[in-house]
């Protein structure tokens, strides 16, 4: 078993039996649920508007690399710097190279999954740069020293008891039990950071090849801050990140922030096309995009699931899926949670070390339903499992399927089994039968009857 | 309509009960029902596994056993979606392709058939229950069922249909997952189940057995008074 | 050793060399560009001008901006005065321009023209920012601000108030058409940010409570003239 499928088990099994913290997310999901139908229900066709956007990400997916070489001329010409990483060490050294290059101390973050993909606050701080995240769940967790239970809410499961807690500890300030009040304290103590950061470090939601504007959507305005206040911005994107039109954003917006959220919108869409121009009164002095591979690439060559690479992030599969719910983020050990985590990070970290996440699934197919851009989340684990089967099968699946195989394809010996299976069941039950006992132990097998259907057809039939 | 019925192994071995109905029903409508005995599983545990090879012997003698039938109709989502939208996939681009395309086209979920195929709704049943009703995942979100079961139970005389919470909620099932990985399918069955209870009737209803063993297990286990019920069950009954 | 930006270009090509299916589409193939056309699948922006207004009025108070409607420029500048004197301000950045200096100056509080001489460490202290804005998005009640229209980019989101002045003439029905306005406008010049700014800056990241007032305005005013 793989150290990865181990913590995995352990982490899922203690919380599968948290019924407090469950129903805790549930609730917390609750609003999400009514908000989003309202906002589809304003779609006059939800299902063609998913036709768009995946289509939109298909076209530029499918023809990445004329997409990528327009998006990176236009942008150049705006004034911007693109930086190649083939990986995460490369990204990373990128973005030291040139915190160093300018001298700078303090650095302000605002979300960005790519850069808890390439841990980069720690290869930062470990080069002595104070870096603080400023979207506000963010925030707490790298207070809490722990990574996004979401990659849209990254302290959803965090009460706000615990939070009032960990400002007292770390801000002290005076415990409080309102939201309102918990939020006003992260906004004051970061408000002074933005002001004194040399470097903003974001994400990018999309990267517009016609225009070369990158766009980076949030709700709090921390992004825009860190856009805004220190003279150089670096934004950090995977290579998929890119679409052809500006028009295509026309389309992306609106659904992001509905499938993931239920937002008509989120509350800031913004479109950076440089650094400060010329006659504008402020803006960073330097604009770098890092564009990262890291494995993106390895995805790209499985035409089957290619489709994967259409995501944007807006995690409605993950705010769906019952497996998520009922385990928590932090089980799954990856930067991206959730079914489209769970089909990706095998592609991203290796296949016999992380197909576990594909076999945790009751393959519902809630996320693909709720995906906007039409990814064939679900279909998708199914084809992990029969890759891995394939590259590195298990003795256990081996021998049980090539067994079941053997008796079912044999009528005769599939009803005397299932004979002598029915008459020795009361009897099965007691024994410790791996996999059977896990099931048994907290669900009843109906009885079994006497005779079979193909018994009693035969006996109704001759 | 010669209907060939397509029965899933679990339902042979543990809940012949539905077969039957299925078939009963399937003949008061006026159709001649056959069974034919040489099938057995449909290869879904392993295809769901990863052991594609294996699920496609099984599929390849599937459309053996199927060959020439009319129709083929199964009390079961699942199984049939298998059928329907497995094979094909697990058969593309080799010499079965074609005859899988076929069968996927003459093979029916039994709500779907009776609704969509012979256009039947009132198939003259009785049951004076309070029903509620679980959406199986591959009935909803394969083969893109929603209404047609409940079009069905809507006009069972005496029955009472209530929607619960969590409607399109997965059980929990999942085949081997369910063992698999014990702890979060028996979360999800917590909640899902507990949901079902909640709505205070005396049945839930499925086009699905898988999930009614799930689903009826777990209700049993924690003594809730709600029993699991096959819908051909409840359509046979007309007593 | 090759470099990255080569290899990149590299393993993108050979990945493709194989071709994906197209998604199962439920509908006829989506037209890629579509600038001009309205997206009738997309939600309703308004057939009308009026139709527009209406639903543009409903989103922001849905959104909990307020849309203050006056009948002339007059109306705008006594508009926000009372709205300054109600609330207290005591100081207000604002970005230079026709439609905001004469509402500026009508202000009793201290004024700033913030475009002439940035400052950050004074413009945290504003307690509100007035701008102009692009254009305003009434399929989503968002406004569309720019780094042009808004006196850079610090202005409408720094403050803790966003004041927006607008003609009603700036309305466009939904976002493809607000694009297409600033891609006329603007052509290859664009300003170095364009930002829809749909509602009051929020969070939910707390127990998934809605919170006004995460880090940007906490309070967003929409003075729309005629």
């Amino acid at each position: 078993m793989s150290d990865s499928k181990a913590i995995f088990l352990k982490d899922a099994t203690v919380n599968a039996a948290d019924g407090d913290q469950r129903a805790f997310i549930r609730k917390a999901l609750g609003g999400y649920y009514t908000n989003r139908d309202l906002q589809k229900a304003r779609y006059r066709d939800w299902e063609r508007a998913r036709d768009a956007a995946s289509m939109a990400k298909w076209s530029a997916v499918n023809d990445l690399a004329n997409v990528l070489e327009k998006f990176t001329a236009n942008f150049e010409r705006n004034g911007g710097v693109v930086h190649w990483a083939r990986d995460a060490a490369e990204a990373r050294a990128i973005i030291l190279k040139i915190a160093e290059d300018n001298k700078a101390k303090a650095i302000v973050k605002s979300k960005c999954m790519t850069s808890e993909e390439i841990h980069l606050n720690d290869a930062l701080e470990k080069a002595g740069y104070g870096v603080v995240e400023s979207d506000l769940g963010e925030f707490i967790q790298q207070l809490r020293g722990e990574a996004p239970y979401h990659f849209v809410f990254p302290c959803m499961h965090v009460k706000r008891e615990a939070i009032s807690e960990l400002f007292t500890k770390h801000l002290g300030t005076a415990p409080t039990d309102s939201p309102e009040e918990l939020t006003m304290i992260a906004r004051r103590h970061l408000r002074q950071l933005y002001v004194d950061a040399d470097i903003g470090i974001t994400g990018a939601n999309f990267l517009v090849a016609e225009t070369g504007q990158i766009s980076i959507t949030e709700n709090e305005g921390n992004a825009r801050l860190t856009a805004a206040l220190p003279r150089i911005h670096i934004a950090l994107s995977g290579i998929e990140k890119v679409i052809n039109h500006l028009d295509d954003l026309s389309v992306l917006l609106p659904m992001l922030a509905t499938a993931g959220a239920g937002q008509p919108m989120t509350c800031y869409n913004t479109l950076y096309s440089g650094p400060r121009k010329k006659g504008e009164c402020d803006g960073p002095e330097q604009f770098h995009l890092v564009l990262l591979d890291n494995a993106r690439t390895r995805l790209l060559a499985d035409p089957e699931q290619r489709d994967a690479l259409h995501c944007i992030r807006c995690g409605a599969c993950l705010n769906v899926c019952p497996i998520f719910k009922n385990i928590g983020g932090l089980a799954y050990g990856t930067t991206y949670q959730g079914p489209i985590g769970s089909v990706i990070t095998p592609h991203l970290r290796g296949l016999k070390q992380w197909n576990h996440l594909s076999g945790a699934s009751s393959l519902c197919g809630a996320c693909t339903d709720a995906c906007p851009v039409r990814i064939d989340l679900h279909h998708h684990l199914l084809h992990n499992r029969r890759n891995a089967a394939k590259e590195s099968p298990t003795l256990f699946d081996r021998v049980f399927h090539h067994g079941f195989n053997f008796v079912i394809k044999r009528p005769w010996l599939f009803a005397t089994g299932g004979r002598i299976f029915r008459a020795t069941l009361p009897l099965l039950q007691k024994l410790p039968i791996p996999y059977m006992g896990a099931w048994m132990k907290t669900r009843d097998l109906p009885k079994a009857p006497a005779s079979s259907f193909r018994d009693q057809w035969k006996n109704d039939h001759v | 309509m010669r209907i060939s019925l397509f029965v899933p192994c679990f339902v042979d071995q543990l809940t012949p009960q539905v077969g039957l109905a299925t078939a009963k029903v399937l003949k008061r409508l006026g159709h001649e029902v056959e069974f034919r005995s040489a099938q057995t599983c449909c290869g879904q545990p392993s295809f769901n596994s990863g052991q594609w090879d294996v699920a496609r012997e099984a599929a390849i003698r599937a459309l053996g056993v199927f060959r020439g039938a009319e129709v083929v109709v199964g009390p079961s989502g699942s199984c049939v979606a298998m059928m329907r939208q497995f094979y094909p996939e697990l058969l593309k681009g080799t010499p079965h392709a074609a005859e899988a395309d076929d069968l996927a086209s003459r093979t029916f979920e039994f709500s779907e058939f009776l609704v969509k195929k012979l256009g039947v709704t009132d198939v003259g049943a009785k049951f004076a229950k309070k029903v509620t009703y679980h959406d199986g995942c591959h009935a909803l979100r394969e083969l893109r069922l929603k209404e047609e079961p409940r079009q069905l139970l809507r006009a069972v005389k005496g029955l009472e249909l209530i929607e619960s919470e969590e409607g399109e909620t997965c059980c929990g099932f999942g085949g081997l997952f369910s063992a698999k990985f014990p702890m979060i399918s028996t979360a999800m069955v917590q909640v899902k189940g507990g949901a079902l209870a909640r709505t205070g009737a005396d049945y839930v209803v499925s086009s699905d057995p898988s999930c009614l063993l799930q689903i009826g297990g777990w209700l049993s286990r924690e003594g809730k008074p709600i029993l699991p019920l096959h819908i051909a069950e409840v359509l046979a009954n007309d007593a | 050793m090759s470099d990255a930006r080569s290899d990149i270009f590299a393993r993108i090509r050979e990945a493709l060399k194989v071709k994906a299916p197209k998604p199962h589409l439920k509908g006829e193939p989506a037209p890629g560009k579509t600038s001009a056309v309205a997206k009738p699948w997309l939600p309703e922006g308004g057939e009308t001008a009026d139709a527009s207004l209406t639903i543009l009025a409903e989103q922001l108070a849905k959104l909990k901006a307020v849309l203050i409607r006056v009948p002339d420029h007059a109306a705008a500048a006594k508009a926000v005065a009372d709205l300054s004197s109600s609330k207290g301000w005591k100081k207000v950045a604002y970005h230079g321009h026709p439609l905001t200096r004469p509402i500026a100056s009508a202000l009793t509080c201290e004024t700033w023209e913030a475009d002439a001489s940035f400052d950050k460490q004074k413009l945290e202290g504003c307690d509100a920012g007035l701008t102009t804005c692009e254009a305003i998005v009434a399929q989503l009640g968002a406004i569309l601000v720019s780094s042009a229209s808004s006196g850079g980019r610090a202005l409408s989101i720094l403050p803790h108030v966003h004041v927006v002045v607008a003609e009603t003439c700036q309305v466009v029905p939904d976002l493809g058409s607000s694009l297409a306005l600033v891609q006329a406008r603007h052509g290859k010049d664009m300003p170095s940010m364009l930002s829809f700014i749909t509602g009051p800056s929020r969070t939910g990241d707390i127990e998934r409570i809605l919170v006004l007032g995460a880090h940007g305005p906490k309070e967003l005013y929409l003075v729309l003239v005629g």
